[in-house]
């Protein structure tokens, strides 16, 4: 039904009393995702709302079952908190904070790697399965609904977008998922594509990728080689000058490398469609899966 | 963030890569005496701009005695410095670095950048130093040699072997890069930068080894724990409004079209950009506000926006955590202090769309309200055109 997480996913906020963990504990728990502990070092003992707060994340996983992570901590700390719930034993770690050093992310990439955790973020929005009511971090609940598509972006904003687009048509969400716009990502795009291919209630795939990098020439040899599930996308940046960041620490054309024509032309001999503007994400799968609202 | 030359050099020099000796300087007098403590009868001057391509431009001259020093510093002080990477605008030099003529027997380029995919530090060299290197990589790839070092193993001394086979060094040249090479990966990954270039490193005629040039960017996001590297930045090199911007939080980039635009999320920012190239304008600008924007940033984001004097400003909002409402007050706010004459498109959506909406139609501004980005795009390059 959903990818990552579910109806089960017991969810642990790290930096649950700051102002932007204690804000989206709160959605998170009003949309039903299980919130069943918070950790700030030092307010262990306190409580948010019913959530309980502990010091370190392997109490709260000892006391609770927590096996999944939210990250609000501040960029500075991330490493750690990331590290520390590697070593309580999460298996599912989204980190939303943005402003985490490169360096921190290729020290922590390999560690999270060996440990066989699934890592989401930085500088995502996290992820979302609409009918298993689980959302892990900062998505606004009310524009999805359950359904067959599976969503897989490496921006924010321009998810809700493209969601509220499907939504529009009737077509419903089996799970959207924030990679995040960092160079150094925990999870890549052929990871989430792997997994929508093989999750049986996913039937088709937008994919939203933006400047920088390569991850969607990648992705769309992946697509090309390994999915049977149809797939179209759209890449943001056709406009962006060389040699600046785009807002996203990833989103860069550097060495005339990353550019979105570029990958344009290779998702579309990959066969994959992509929507020639954002307004048009929603009747681009529409039309590739010949649905009729 | 991007350093000058001259205090990239001071960087590198701190972790053992040699450099030649140098000064800076303010003045013309400044810089004749800058040579004369250096000593020696051949000096460089260069403009200090953050921009590559200063020689092509004539900010790189070769002086051969004391007074030419003085007269070449005075010519390049106060110019406009106009390279391949300044765009036609160019630079106002402010400073010369004076440095020590060295004898050349070659020029080499070594690098080092964060390759993403396979998430190591490449260390690439190249024998075609002084040339820019996209230019090598464009015409003759195969001239590029690449070692990748992985991050946690740091760099080993089979990595600077490599690259010495591959550039020719042998003897005292080959002996200096065993030093050279580990003591730019450090000052790399100690200071959290993201390139480290040295166009050219050269070969000296006592077969010695130098940073000839030396640019270095460092990641932004590291610099809280680099409040010595912090300190370098010069806010004279970067766009004024740019500067204003990262004061306020916003994510800013000028660009050279009409339409201005203010946006939430920078993958929504740079679609919205696309879009109204789509529909036949031109953005003005790149604005992220932010995930948790304030009436007080919308504020800011307008001031700066208006600054560039567009024809048309649009307003895109995906809310999700930013609320319409807050945006609405802020535009509404920020139209009626700045005395908005321009035409205004909005577009509103997601989390208290309809709050926001009313905010917008009560304030008695002209503002053109939209409900999708096709049409958001279509209306605000009709209003450019004054349609």
């Amino acid at each position: 039904m959903s990818i990552y997480v579910d109806q089960n996913t017991r969810v642990v906020v790290q930096g649950i009393t700051g102002g932007a963990g204690s804000y989206h504990a709160r959605q998170m728990v009003a949309y039903g995702t299980k919130v069943v502990a918070g950790v700030t070092p030092g307010k262990g003992g306190t409580t948010l709302d019913e959530i309980p707060v502990f010091d370190s994340v392997r109490q709260a996983v000892k006391e609770t079952g927590a096996d999944a992570s939210c990250i609000f901590v501040p960029a500075p700390y991330c490493k750690d908190a990331i590290l520390e719930a590697v070593d309580a034993g999460i298996r599912l770690i989204v980190c939303i904070t943005e402003g985490v050093p490169v360096f921190d992310m290729l020290a922590v990439k390999p560690i999270v790697d060996r440990a066989g955790v699934r890592l989401i973020g930085p500088n995502c929005p996290g992820l979302i399965s609409p009918a298993g009511r689980c959302k892990i971090g900062i998505l606004p609940a009310s524009i999805h609904q359950p359904g067959h598509i599976g969503v897989v972006s490496r921006s924010g904003t321009l998810t809700y977008e493209a969601v509220a687009q499907l939504t529009e048509l009737g077509l419903g969400q089996s799970t959207a998922v924030g990679i995040g716009g960092d160079p150094i990502a925990g999870t890549g795009f052929i990871e989430v594509l792997q997994a929508f291919q093989d999750d049986p209630d996913t039937q088709a795939v937008v994919l939203i990728g933006e400047i920088g990098g390569s991850a969607e020439e990648k992705a769309a040899a992946f697509v090309k080689e390994h999915m049977t599930k149809p797939v179209i996308a759209f890449i943001a940046g056709r406009t962006a000058p060389p040699g600046r960041r785009m807002g996203h620490a990833g989103a860069i054309i550097s060495g005339g490398e990353g550019t979105a024509e570029s990958k344009i032309t290779i998702l579309r001999e990959c066969g994959i469609e992509v929507a020639e503007t954002p307004a048009d994400i929603g009747a681009t799968l529409a039309k590739r899966i010949g649905w009729n609202p | 963030m991007k350093i000058h030359e001259y205090q990239a050099k001071a960087v590198l020099a701190a972790f053992g890569v040699a450099v030649p000796r140098g000064a800076l300087a303010l003045t013309p007098e400044e810089a004749r005496v800058a040579a004369q403590g250096l000593g020696g009868s051949v000096w460089v001057v260069k403009a200090q701009v953050h921009a590559g391509g200063r020689g092509k431009g004539g900010g790189v001259k070769v002086c051969k005695s004391l007074d030419e020093v003085r007269d070449k510093a005075a010519a390049i002080l106060g110019m406009t410095l106009v390279t391949p990477q300044t765009g036609p605008e160019g630079r106002l030099v402010r400073k010369v670095y004076v440095e020590e003529g060295l004898a050349i027997a070659r020029e080499l380029y070594v690098a080092m950048v964060l390759d993403r995919e396979t998430r190591t530090i490449v260390l690439m060299a190249s024998t075609e130093g002084g040339m820019e290197i996209e230019e090598v990589a464009a015409h003759s790839p195969e001239r590029i040699h690449k070692e990748y070092i992985d991050f946690q193993a740091g760099i080993q001394p089979f990595h600077v072997r490599n690259t010495c086979t591959a550039l020719g060094l042998t003897g005292l040249a080959a002996k200096r890069a065993a030093t050279f090479l580990p003591a730019l990966y450090k000052a790399f990954v100690d200071k959290d930068a993201s390139l480290a270039e040295i166009n050219p490193m050269v070969v000296t005629a006592d077969g010695d080894l130098l940073a000839l040039d030396a640019k270095v960017n460092f990641d932004d996001n590291a610099l809280f724990r680099h409040p010595d590297i912090a300190a370098l930045r010069d806010t004279d090199e970067e766009d004024p409004l740019e500067v204003q911007a990262t004061a306020h939080d916003l994510n800013y980039i000028k660009l050279s079209g009409d339409i201005g635009n203010l946006v939430n999320g920078a993958g929504l920012a740079m679609a919205t950009m696309d879009t109204i190239q789509h529909f036949g304008g031109q953005p003005a600008n790149f604005l992220d506000v932010g995930g948790s924007a304030d009436r007080a940033r919308v504020k800011a984001a307008f001031e700066i926006i208006l600054s560039d004097k567009p024809k048309a400003i649009l307003v895109n909002i995906f809310g999700g955590i930013m609320k319409c409402d807050v945006i609405a007050e802020g535009v509404v706010a920020a139209a009626r202090d700045v005395g908005l004459t321009v035409p205004l498109v909005v577009r509103l959506q997601g989390t208290n769309r309809d709050a926001g909406r009313e905010i917008l139609a009560k304030s008695g501004l002209r503002i053109t309200p939209v409900e999708s980005m096709r049409e958001a795009a279509e209306a605000v390059v009709r209003a450019s055109r004054g349609e």
